[in-house]
């Protein structure tokens, strides 16, 4: 507090660009209201009502609501969802009931890219172009099943946003590994048993640099965690024509075997150990990445989920150093390729 | 309009008539000269208001049509044989969701072996699928039948999918009346969804059913399908009075009226079964013949009443189950109430294989004595089948069979075993 | 629109599955108690006024503040802020500057002249408050506001105890204390100076109170023997300071030493600096990690250029010279003397070895115990003798301003209960707002704005206040850093995190409650709370 030297010790002004809690909470009533995220207003569309059957805690509920809403205030309500199957569709339309607020169509698992060109394309042709269209599907209809389809409507440019809810495994028929499971992850089909227990490394599609390898117009990546940040990217995904991607981490305490609240505390966990790096891409490039706040070891971040558990000791510290080292690779190459220590620029 | 072309580009003509919205299509032979025609037309501007988006498969272009269909727009593709197949999850899903999707198959068989040649095994692997089926006959019938799928479909909320036979038809060049846009536009009215994806009144379509409800979803299919026998006829009437010409109907009938033997077939083939007909009938025999044009709903009751008292029935199908049977004479079996008449079940043309007046008349004739088995192929060459049959006792080894048939046939360069 | 059955449903039909049945587990708003409001002996809501502050609802907050405390002003030069100490934030990055916005929400008062809400309707009580220190002053006004009539009698000429007495004007210039003096009188406080009371029993029975509040403070310097020449200058701190309100200030000479190790030493050895002593000396016979005085004094104390003489005892005082001897500290920490001597220049020599108070007015009143010189009381802050309570630094307490104001409120609320024969109730205790409660994450960045100090020349020549207070800005931006923990200050979280929309927003200044109809408790909501406002608690069965 004191200076020794008996200079003084001016208080220098700062300014007050940031509340209580700065950009990262959902509001505030301090902040202006045009700060605040669409999430903080009451009358936010709550695309996905109440009533829906996902479990506990479910990071695509959450999600696909986010995403949603932020798109049906970036069009007006000018918005046709077309999801593949999976567990999106069928926690929220289990005849009689469903909890969608939007024009919703359902068709297959791994159509929802080309039911949504044919949306896009009627809707055109009609001469209302102003209804934008939305396609979604789980990593399993995005990276393996749907990739055919998805790849063909990038390639057409067809005016569509394609967003991926990846809870890296094929959540709704029993947790099954997909192309989007990462290393070392326990699921049905990739057993925590033998030398090398969960799914195989040097294995796995990375659908957003796919994406980006397409030339599409936008590409970004994005958690449940930060919703400013999400919601950001919806809207300036709204703001492009043609084809567009967003691949959105969502936990789920099911398949992850965590703790139902756990799931918003694991996906930033996800993005502050560097394993999920949050960026954008325009006509192909990284334009810019979200830097990490407060670097966390992967074992933080791997130590609240089960479907890990083989990597640590009863105790809680970490058994398999080989597994995690290379997992730990894995989030210290992203953190180099997308320079994610780097502060940002505002 | 008369024109002397090709039946793709007639079927191409008709449906750019009927101003569809949305036409996506996968290249497989022997359809793509129809959606290369309509792709023309688009770029030329000449077919107007509609988006023609190259897909990337079958299964694409048949889900692009759903997406479209179901945003109020007329949607329309072609496809044949395997990129049916690939398809069929959606071909399914379109008709579940009632969306009134039109689609050509250029009928073409389905491998293995790889075979492009004309067949209906492609159709028959969708007949449980919900689509109402019609079959063409000829190049009228199968530029007609396009435009009477629309309006039908679209009244019955139901996929209508127009079979035509590959090559046979779609490349075979014929006199057509070509439908004009005046014509058709005073047939067939603007697409006005049942349901549709609108912001302004939203709705969820294609939710998760349960066995609770499920069982009264499907029998409710089949009601519309029921329903559909009827309106068939009756759009087939009103096509006559504004087009000036007879063509779809459930069935046609051609010198039935005395007929003891009744030949039944589905599509081209009926050409030439008329043609030998009226050789036999010239002989003295009493033959008819009957064409099935709605496959699907299948006319049992119209059927039956033109067999009439018909007591042998043989049944010309250019597919068949395996281990089995005839698929369309299985269907016929069920319209015969006689239980004397007899049913055989001839199976031709597999493949592409011509089906010939000479042996279609040998066929009648077996019939008339008496001689026709209940399943017969036709043209079949005995020596090469007995040979691999005897190969096939003789050694375990497995393998496909057709290379060994090529090879006896000298089709294929012989190499040591 | 004709919908296929089953095939097509109608928007939001999913409403009919009350998920809440789900549930094994349901999430709660609760109150905690944040850590500053539990630490702050005068028992402020600082996390409540905070929240005022940070919208610039400064009136707001000051009216919430004086609610528990009217010397807000003065409290943000004084107090040694155990509020800070104890302020979750520390463990972020830094303590709020809690201090600093009550000094600037009490100097906006004072500039803005804004008044305290009026006292309730008189209830006829008619209570005597003897002292008019902080915990007189504070019980004045807290009764006051109850709606009793009150009267102070001051033995001095001028109000405000040691806080005009004993605390420098160079830490706290007395327009700011004389204006918050001057707003309580404004209540309706009679207050009588030069009005000494030497028997209180007589002026109890005589003058018709049915309660008083002894506050008459500890102003009678102790004493220690020491050898002293004639010509030898020793005085006691206290009357130092006091007398520094005159209008001649003393003349301590070049060097002074002052003889003690609490505040009030420090204090002393400041004013000898400004007083033109070129070199004031602290002889402590312990060490710097056991002297009394708090750290903020001992550093203001040596940027000053005060000197400190640990572990030495004055053993001898003359004229200009003082002889010390070095102790050194035994197991126990005790000092023992070494044989080993010193002498130091010295002009004069200022005892600063803690005062006593005078309680020759309770003569007679064998009721009231003394022990170790001051009036033992209860938890109720009552004597032995029924209607006669007594606080601040008369009482055994920790000597400081804020105690004493503390006192004050405590005592009229437990006079107020007595006057209408009930016992005062307690409020139940929340559970304490700790910092795993807490989800950091959500609080931006922001360290802790300093307040603006004196140049270090001007500290040692004029009494001008040392250390300054923040503008508007850095006041907003220092109450913004607070976490508000464990009470809702309505950031949205919980309505954005919960994946069943089952949260429902009430408004501004109405927070939010839960749909149990649709939760399931997940438990998203307790954990990205930021500080701590939802728990868990079984679903009752």
């Amino acid at each position: 507090m004191s200076n020794a030297e008996g200079t003084p010790a001016v208080s220098t002004t700062q300014p007050v660009k940031f509340y209580q809690v700065g950009s990262f909470a959902v509001g505030n009533r301090l902040v202006d209201p045009s700060l605040r995220t669409v999430q903080a207003d009451a009358a936010r569309t709550n695309t996905i009502t109440s009533g829906h059957r996902a479990c506990q805690g479910c990071g695509e509920a959450l999600g696909a609501r986010y995403v949603l809403d932020a798109a049906m205030r970036a069009t007006e309500g000018k918005l046709v969802a077309v999801n593949a199957t999976g567990c999106l569709e069928v926690f929220t339309t289990p005849y009689p009931e469903t909890s969608w607020q939007l024009p919703w169509l359902h068709s297959l698992f791994g159509n929802a890219a080309s039911v949504a060109t044919g949306v896009a394309a009627a809707l055109e042709i009609q001469g209302r172009d102003d209804i934008r269209v939305i396609a979604q599907a789980g990593d399993g209809g995005t990276v393996d099943i749907g990739f055919g389809c998805l790849s063909g409507m990038f390639e057409r440019n067809d005016d569509v946003l394609f967003v991926c809810y990846d809870n890296e495994a094929y959540m709704n028929t029993g947790v099954q590994r997909s192309g989007a499971t990462p290393p070392a992850a326990r699921t049905a089909t990739t057993e925590a048993v033998g030398s090398e227990p969960g799914n195989p490394f040097d294995q796995g599609k990375d659908l957003p640099r796919l994406a980006m390898a397409h030339g599409i117009r936008y590409v970004a990546t994005a958690t449940v965690a930060d919703l400013h940040d999400l919601e950001a990217k919806v809207e300036r995904a709204m703001d492009f024509r043609g084809a567009r991607y967003l691949h959105l981490l969502v936990p789920c305490p099911l398949g992850w075997s965590s703790a139902p609240e756990d799931t918003i505390r694991i996906a930033r966990l996800a993005k502050e150990s560097g394993l999920f790096p949050v960026y954008e891409a325009v006509d192909g490039e990284v334009t810019a990445a979200s830097a990490i706040r407060k670097l966390v070891p992967v074992e933080e971040y791997l130590r609240l989920q089960g479907r890990f558990r083989h990597l640590f000791d009863s105790s809680g510290a970490v058994a398999r150093t080989d597994m995690v080292a290379r997992l730990q690779q894995l989030a210290d190459a992203n953190i180099e390729r997308f320079g994610l220590l780097q502060p940002e620029v505002t | 309009m008369l024109s002397q072309l090709e039946g793709s580009r007639a079927v191409a003509a008709a449906v750019a008539c009927c101003r569809p919205q949305v036409v996506c299509a996968y290249p497989i032979t022997p359809q793509t000269h129809i959606v290369e025609g309509i792709g023309a037309m688009v770029k030329s501007r000449q077919l107007k208001h509609c988006r023609f988006i190259n897909v990337e498969s079958e299964f694409a272009a048949m889900s692009v049509a759903i997406g479209a269909s179901a945003t109020g727009a007329r949607a329309y593709t072609a496809t044949a044989s395997q990129g049916l197949l690939f398809m069929i999850e959606a071909v399914y899903n379109a008709a579940g969701l009632g969306l009134p999707v039109v689609m050509t198959l250029a009928n073409r068989a389905i491998g293995a072996p790889i075979n492009i040649w004309n067949d209906h095994s492609d159709a028959m692997a969708v007949r449980d699928s919900g689509w109402v089926m019609l079959f063409a006959e000829d190049n009228q019938t199968a530029a007609d039948l396009h435009v009477q799928a629309f309006r039908l479909a679209e009244e019955m909320s139901l996929p209508v999918m127009v079979c035509v036979d590959g090559y046979v038809l779609t490349h075979a060049t014929e006199r057509v009346d070509v439908p004009t846009q005046e014509q058709v536009d005073a047939f067939l009215p603007p697409y006005k969804p049942r349901q549709v994806l609108d912001p302004a009144d939203p709705v969820s379509i294609g939710a998760m059913v349960g066995p609770e409800a499920f069982t009264e979803v499907r029998y409710l299919a089949h009601a519309k399908q029921l329903q559909a026998l009827e309106r068939i006829d009756e759009v087939a009437r009103e096509f006559a009075e504004g087009f000036g010409r007879h063509s779809g109907g459930l069935v046609s009938t051609y010198r039935v009226e005395d007929a003891e033997v009744v030949v039944i077939a589905l599509g081209s083939v009926l050409g030439t079964i008329k043609d030998a007909t009226d050789e036999l009938r010239d002989q003295g025999a009493r033959v008819g013949v009957v064409g099935i044009t709605s496959f699907r709903p299948f006319p049992l009751d119209a059927l039956h009443e033109a067999i009439g008292d018909a007591r042998k029935v043989v049944v010309v199908e250019r597919a068949f189950s395996a281990g089995f049977g005839g698929v369309l004479s299985t269907d016929v079996g069920l319209a015969i109430s006689d239980a004397k008449a007899r049913l055989s079940t001839v199976v031709a043309g597999l493949g592409g294989r011509a089906v010939t007046e000479a042996g279609l008349i040998s066929v009648v004739e077996d019939a008339l004595a008496d001689r026709l088995e209940v399943l017969r192929f036709l043209d079949l060459d005995k020596d090469v089948v007995d040979r691999e049959l005897a190969r096939m006792a003789g050694t375990r080894r497995s393998g496909p069979s057709a290379e060994n048939v090529l090879r006896d046939l000298g089709t294929v360069a012989s190499r040591a075993l | 629109m004709e919908k296929p059955f089953a095939i097509t449903l109608d928007v939001g039909s999913s409403l009919a599955n009350k998920t809440g049945s789900w549930r094994v587990e349901r999430p709660v708003y609760v109150d905690r108690l944040p850590p500053c409001n539990d630490a702050c002996p005068a028992g402020e809501d600082v996390q409540g006024w905070l929240y005022h502050a940070e919208s610039g609802d400064y009136e707001q907050a000051w009216h919430q503040l004086v609610r528990d405390n009217p010397f807000p002003a003065v409290m943000g030069r004084v107090c040694y802020h155990p509020c800070e100490t104890v302020c979750n934030r520390a463990q972020l990055d830094e303590a709020v500057g809690i201090n600093a916005v009550e000094r600037f929400l009490g100097d906006q008062a004072i500039e803005q002249g804004w008044s305290f809400e009026p006292a309730q309707s008189s209830s006829g009580g008619r209570v005597l408050v003897v002292g008019a220190g902080p915990a007189g002053l504070s019980t004045a006004y807290h009764l006051r506001r109850l709606g009793h009539s009150v009267v102070i009698y001051e033995a001095g000429d001028l109000p405000g105890g040691m806080m005009r007495f004993g605390i420098p004007k160079y830490r706290l210039p007395r327009d700011v204390l004389d204006a918050e003096i001057k707003r309580i009188c404004a209540l309706g406080v009679e207050m009588r100076l030069n009005h000494k009371v030497t028997d209180l029993p007589a002026t109890m029975r005589d003058e018709g109170f049915e309660a008083v509040f002894l506050a008459v403070g500890a102003q009678l310097a102790k004493r220690a023997y020491l050898p002293a020449g004639d010509s030898a200058h020793i005085l006691d701190a206290i009357s130092l300071l006091h007398s520094m309100e005159g209008t001649s200030p003393p003349r301590l000479g070049r060097r002074v030493v002052v003889y003690g190790g609490g505040d009030t030493a420090m204090d002393a050895a400041r004013t000898a600096r400004r007083l033109g002593a070129t070199d004031a000396v602290i002889v402590y016979r312990r060490t710097r990690e056991r002297m009394p005085a708090h750290d903020v004094e001992v550093e203001e104390a040596t940027d000053e250029g005060v000197l400190m003489k640990w572990l030495s005892t004055i053993t001898e005082v003359n004229e200009g010279q003082i002889q010390i001897e070095q102790m050194v500290l035994d197991e126990t920490g005790f000092p023992q003397p070494t044989g080993r001597f010193e002498k130091l220049d010295a002009d004069c020599v200022v005892l600063a070895l803690g005062e006593e108070s005078d309680l020759s007015l309770l003569t007679g009143m064998d009721d009231v115990e003394i022990a170790d010189g001051v009036v033992q009381v209860g938890p109720d802050l009552m004597t032995g003798h029924p209607g006669l309570f007594a606080g601040g630094d008369v009482v055994p307490a920790e000597r400081t301003a804020t105690n004493a104001i503390g006192n004050g409120k405590r005592a009229a609320r437990t006079i107020d209960a007595w006057l209408r024969g009930e016992t005062l109730r307690e409020p139940d205790r929340h559970e304490l707002a700790a910092f795993e409660h807490l989800n950091t994450w959500y609080y931006a960045d922001a360290p802790k704005t300093e307040r603006p100090r004196l140049e270090f020349a001007r500290r040692t020549s004029t009494f001008d206040e040392v250390v300054g207070g923040l503008d508007e800005t850095n006041a907003l931006f220092e109450a913004r850093r607070c976490m508000s923990c464990g009470n809702c200050f309505e950031c949205d979280n919980c309505f954005g995190v919960c994946p069943d929309n089952a949260v429902t927003k009430l408004g501004p200044g109405k927070r939010y409650e839960f749909d149990y109809d649709y939760c399931k408790g997940c438990g998203i909501c307790v954990v990205e709370c930021p500080c701590g406002a939802i728990v868990m608690e079984p679903e009752r069965v």
